[in-house]
């Protein structure tokens, strides 16, 4: 990642942290807690991200049959499961404090932990196959098995139960955003800020991998 | 191309009599299933035999001993190809698609003779009165289909892994959660008596899971079968 990039990383990121502590609380009914939004659904959404962009490559690992892509898919997979660790804990704060407990097995916190489950499985069976083809080949394809069980608990479980996700908050079922302006631009750049950092651990991630292939090959 | 698809399901079904043929012979799966399932239901209702449980954690319960035992036999039938080293031998003379096809055959009639022997055993220990049997064999048959279907695909995977049982059961249970939410809920609407309509939903997320699962592991199970 460029240097010019990274400095308007940290300048954006900062302001970020400093309006979302400085600014009005985006929902007054839920109180403090709801600064969580600036940081909660941006790392949700770099996980979803993440596990896309794993999907994505194991996809092209199986038809190029290149390591590189491998290393993309799992380098991807490793990120995508910290900022789901991530987004667990912060949604797990933000239920005690509104609904009063950290875990009640809603509908979106099942989600959240079965795609961790699905990461950590993947995770596992890299670590159980050592030929580097074969594990390769074996984690692509389980990264695009469990893509359709995630689309379903993701998509369908949640609209099937009942669930108390504020959802509505952000966007009404019209599919129109409904936030003040200035809470809007914060969740926007906040947005930016965490997918810019997904993309820099990232590209340095593959950097170290491809750098580990090419000893290999030596 | 009706010839091809043909000889693909009678390929299939070699496959599928073969093992059902080494099977019978030496009950390698059947029996450490069947024992499995039924030391679990046992250990199940002798503990909470007394207490009279609600619908929900009957229809809970079943399903666990169902997905355990599952998931103790299902792997065997590729784990026996690699250990007996017959797997090369098989790719010679059939195709991926038609080995996959034959593995699930063999699979679903696995699970399928472990259900007609923990069923009544189930409903024998846990005292369900007045259930909806058409809509709770509806709900068994379509979810083990599914079960069957996307267990399949991680068995292979995991025979060529170098640990076998836990990384089954790790693999499976994220993909497998879908269906066993929906089975649990399809499972408890049948024990409480209702309507088979009621339970139409349920049918539906099955039926559409099943499907999803069959044409990803029929896509997928050439990479797995080459590797």
């Amino acid at each position: 990642m460029p240097d010019f990039w990274k400095f308007f990383l940290l300048l954006l990121m900062s302001a970020v942290i400093i309006a979302a502590w400085s600014m009005e609380p985006p929902q007054n009914q839920l109180g403090e807690v709801s600064r969580l939004f600036y940081f909660h659904i941006p790392v949700a959404w770099v996980t979803a991200l993440a596990y896309f962009v794993a999907m994505s490559h194991s996809v092209l690992y199986l038809r190029r049959r290149e390591l590189l892509y491998d290393v993309k898919a799992s380098s991807a997979a490793e990120l995508g499961t910290l900022f789901c660790v991530l987004a667990t804990i912060t949604g797990s704060i933000f239920a005690k404090m509104t609904w009063g407990a950290f875990w009640n097995w809603d509908p979106r916190q099942t989600s959240i932990l079965i795609l961790l489950l699905i990461y950590g499985a993947y995770l596992a069976l890299r670590s159980a196959v050592r030929e580097p083809g074969r594990k390769a080949a074996l984690s692509s394809v389980y990264c695009i098995f469990a893509f359709p069980a995630a689309v379903f608990l993701i998509f369908v479980t949640p609209r099937a139960y009942q669930s108390l996700h504020p959802a509505s908050s952000v966007i009404d079922t019209s599919g129109r955003i409904q936030m003040p302006a200035p809470i809007l631009v914060t969740f926007l750049a906040s947005l930016i800020c965490f997918t810019l950092i997904f993309i820099w651990v990232y590209t340095l991630q593959t950097a170290i991998g491809r750098n580990r292939l090419s000893e290999r090959k030596l | 191309m009706e010839k091809k698809s043909s000889s693909l399901v009678y390929k299939g079904w070699c496959i599928f009599s073969k093992d059902l043929k080494s099977e019978l012979r030496n009950r390698y799966a059947l029996n450490a299933l069947l024992m499995f399932a039924v030391t679990t239901l046992v250990a199940v209702s002798f503990a909470v035999g007394q207490f009279g449980l609600g619908e929900n954690l009957l229809a809970a319960l079943f399903w666990i001993v169902i997905f355990f035992s599952a998931l103790s036999g299902l792997a065997q039938t590729f784990i026996k190809e690699e250990e007996t080293k017959t797997a090369s031998t098989l790719k010679l003379v059939a195709s991926a698609s038609s080995i996959y096809l034959g593995k699930l055959t063999f699979n679903i009639a696995l699970l399928l003779a472990l259900e007609v022997v923990i069923v009544p055993l189930f409903f024998l220990l846990s005292n369900v009165g007045g259930a909806n049997l058409l809509l709770f064999f509806a709900v068994l048959i379509l979810a083990s289909l599914g079960l069957a279907a996307a267990t399949t695909l991680i068995a292979a995977m995991v025979s060529k892994a170098a640990v076998k049982g836990a990384l089954f059961a790790a693999l499976s249970f994220p993909i497998l959660l879908p269906l066993l939410v929906t089975a649990i809920q399809g499972t408890e609407l049948s024990f409480k008596g209702e309507a088979f309509m009621s339970g139409f939903s349920e049918l539906k997320v099955l039926l559409s899971y099943l499907v999803v699962m069959l044409v990803a592991s029929l896509m997928l199970f050439d990479f797995v079968w080459s590797e």
